[in-house]
């Protein structure tokens, strides 16, 4: 497994990683630090969401931060994301706005924002499929002959999905621009990874024609280095890479969930003490770049953003009946414009009937 | 006008549409070299190139998964499923995916996909290649789907269907492949009757029989039995399953009164069901006699040797249109 950051924070050097990582300069690993300061703070800050009862759901992503930052961070604009429903670090890398984040976990439409405006598909709530998504996407960008690349981020418990295997076999048979990035996070809601697979689930990709990285997904420079090899090689015509992060998700499957009925206290305290943000505190604090200026600035954009978010989720309007209607098909359809007709009709006696109370 | 097979004008219609837009693009399993296990795509990769015409790996839900990463990049796929009974891998691609993304998205992301599945019985094959599975499909918004009956539909329709933002299952009765008939290739997609429409094949006042895709020729057969005897059925083909044409059928039951409906798919839960329904809830007034439907049992589909008795037939019709005429039928005497 590769790690070039250990978890007390000490950069350990690699003789093929580091050079991926050169123009890492104290800004850009200070504005990483930033990065995964703030997300965790929208995770959180939606996690009170969603107990207070303004959201339905949220899908905590504690403790996955460096996976998702390292890997958003390596993409460019013209990349494209097909992620699960746990990538909100990615889709704040994306650009995405704070409001479109939560519409759907509030209940408000089914998902959130215009994939087309940050190159990332909204998030895909069965498991595996976007693989193939991210598959078919990278091979229209080889048909179109652009240096893109497609990005698909799936679980541990996803790898069991023939789904995934039917990507890998056709991502190798055509060798197209993508890249397979498993946030291995040790549980598929209460089933254990080892329940899923028997050896480690980067081993499986070389059996697809795949060559495969495991890093450490708590490290976010050995994330980043991995997910830029992976790229380079994407644009070069090199093919398709797989990337298994190994992570820890530290909060609930989901706020509906109770891991305490599935999982030992000892292995989150075990994990607790890899958090990815406190050993980029260590690491930075080694470089002498940990200033109080730093936190003081890095606290205030967390608070600036939770802040935002919640207004923006508080704010959002209501739906309107009838949009239950709407976007079924591009195009008119008889049969759906029937139930459309008889619906508002039937609306309408119901507002005729409290205005004659 | 030319006159061409069946199969002949679905590829004459693949060609014309994929010379007109550089990004549709077909794949499927053995549709390439072959020119797929109907040749229905014969020629087309060797005049478009491997990349426009793919042979797939061996896995359906692939290639609709593919298809819709292909789509969110501008492109049209023309899928082709091989036979009715080997989309079930691709189901959820197609039930959860292909369906929903354009409603997920509140229309931002559209779903161009033609399906494309040779379907029906009556070529004595073993399990699995001979089934009707369009009622799961035409169960699913978000979908619209189209059975074909003749060769200038055949033509017509492929080109309307790749055409189309939404996602379109096109069911091809593959025992009607070799049939042959009159195609205009010369007719712009605008001046083309609507693939949503349902046509009246052949007039008739006494009794509506519907049909769709295999069963169309056979209904029609059933007409010029029936006018031998002096009754006239009216032959409509419904060509779009979702959404059904309703106005073609309810203006002629509302002249016969009596109404059959005939297809190879199990009976419950069917399309024939929907119809009842819905021309009973239209046209409950002008009705005379109960809906009668004529269709393939609720069995899965039987070995070869017994498809005769499974599939609708000739005087299988007939006796339905006896039922609904009220003349003596092979239920006369039975309550219920
Ligand atoms: C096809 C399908 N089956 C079951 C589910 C229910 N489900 C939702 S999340 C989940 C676990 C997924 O685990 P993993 O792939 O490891 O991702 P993680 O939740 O850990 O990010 C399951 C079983 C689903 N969404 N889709
Ligand atoms: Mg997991």
């Amino acid at each position: 497994m590769i790690q070039l950051v250990t978890a007390t924070g000490t950069r350990v050097s690699h003789p093929e990683f580091d050079r991926w990582l050169e123009d890492i300069d104290a800004e850009r690993l200070c504005a990483l630090y930033e990065d995964m300061v703030v997300i965790r703070r929208i995770d959180t800050e939606a996690t009170h969401l969603q107990r207070q009862g303004e959201l339905a759901l949220w899908p905590p992503l504690l403790g996955q931060e460096a996976a998702q930052i390292g890997s958003g961070r390596a993409l460019r604009s013209d990349d494209f994301v097909f992620s699960s429903y746990r990538e909100n670090g990615v889709a704040y890398c994306r650009g995405v706005d704070l409001t479109d984040l939560l519409r759907v976990w509030r209940g408000n439409v089914s998902s959130g924002w215009d994939p087309f405006e940050i190159n990332m598909a909204t998030p895909q709530i069965i498991i595996g499929a976007q693989t193939l998504h991210a598959t078919g996407y990278a091979l229209g960008i080889q048909n179109d002959g652009a240096d893109a690349a497609a990005i698909t981020y799936f679980g541990d418990g996803a790898v069991s999905q023939g789904d995934v295997s039917e990507a890998l076999v056709f991502a190798a048979s055509f060798q197209v621009p993508v890249i397979f990035f498993c946030q291995n996070n040790h549980w598929a809601i209460s089933e254990p990874v080892g329940l899923q697979s028997r050896v480690p689930i980067a081993d499986r990709a070389p059996g697809f024609g795949i060559p495969a990285l495991r890093v450490d997904g708590n490290d976010v420079l050995a994330v980043l280095a991995a997910t830029r090899i992976a790229l380079d090689r994407a644009r070069t015509g090199g093919g398709p890479t797989f990337i298994e992060a190994v992570t820890y998700r530290m909060g609930p499957h989901t706020t509906a969930d109770d891991p305490t009925r599935y999982r030992d206290a000892n292995e989150l305290e075990d994990w607790a003490a890899k958090d990815p943000i406190t050993r980029m505190e260590a690491l930075l604090t080694h470089e002498g770049l940990f200033t109080p200026e730093l936190q003081a600035g890095v606290a205030a954009k967390a608070d600036a953003v939770a802040k935002e978010m919640r207004a923006g989720c508080i704010g959002l309007p209501e739906p309107e009946p009838m949009d239950v209607f709407n976007n079924v098909y591009s195009t008119p359809n008889s049969q759906l414009e029937r139930q459309r007709d008889h619906y508002s009709r039937y609306l309408a006696t119901l507002a005729g009937a409290e205005g004659s109370n | 006008m030319s006159t061409m097979t069946f199969s002949r004008a679905i590829n004459a219609g693949l060609r014309k549409a994929m010379d007109d837009d550089p990004k549709v693009l077909l794949m499927g399993e053995d549709i390439g070299k072959l020119g797929g296990v109907f040749r229905i795509t014969d020629g087309l990769q060797k005049d478009f190139g491997p990349q426009r015409v793919l042979d797939t790996p061996l896995a359906e839900s692939a290639i609709l998964g593919t298809a819709v990463g292909l789509a969110y990049r501008g492109y049209r796929p023309v899928c082709e499923i091989q036979f009715d009974g080997f989309i079930y891998p691709a189901f959820d691609q197609i039930v959860a995916q292909v369906a929903k993304l354009h409603y997920r998205t509140q229309g931002k992301v559209r779903m161009p996909i033609t399906i494309r599945v040779p379907f029906g019985g009556g070529i004595g094959s073993p399990e699995h290649h001979s089934e009707s599975p369009e009622a799961y499909f035409t169960h699913t918004s978000g979908l619209r789907v189209i059975s074909v009956s003749n060769p200038q539909d055949a033509y017509s329709m492929i080109r309307q269907a790749i055409a189309c933002d939404d996602p379109v299952l096109y069911f091809e009765p593959k025992r009607r492949y070799h049939t042959k008939g009159e195609v205009n290739e010369n007719q712009d997609l605008d001046q083309m009757p609507s693939m949503e429409s349902a046509q009246v094949v052949a007039p008739g006042t006494d009794v509506t029989l519907v049909a769709y895709g295999p069963l169309v020729q056979t209904a029609r057969e059933a007409a010029m039995a029936a006018a031998d005897e002096g009754i006239s059925i009216e032959v409509i083909d419904l060509r779009s399953l979702a959404p059904i044409d309703f106005a073609p059928l309810e203006a002629s039951v509302r002249r016969t009164g009596r109404l059959v409906i005939t297809h190879e798919a199990a009976q419950s839960g069917g399309l024939g069901a929907e119809i009842a329904a819905s021309i009973t809830e239209r046209c409950f007034s002008y009705l005379e006699a109960a809906p009668v439907r004529v269709t393939g049992f609720d069995v899965p589909y039987p070995a070869s040797k017994l498809e005769k008795h499974h599939l609708p037939d000739l005087d299988r019709i007939l006796d339905g249109v006896d039922r609904a005429l009220g003349r003596p039928n092979s239920l006369s005497g039975l309550e219920g």
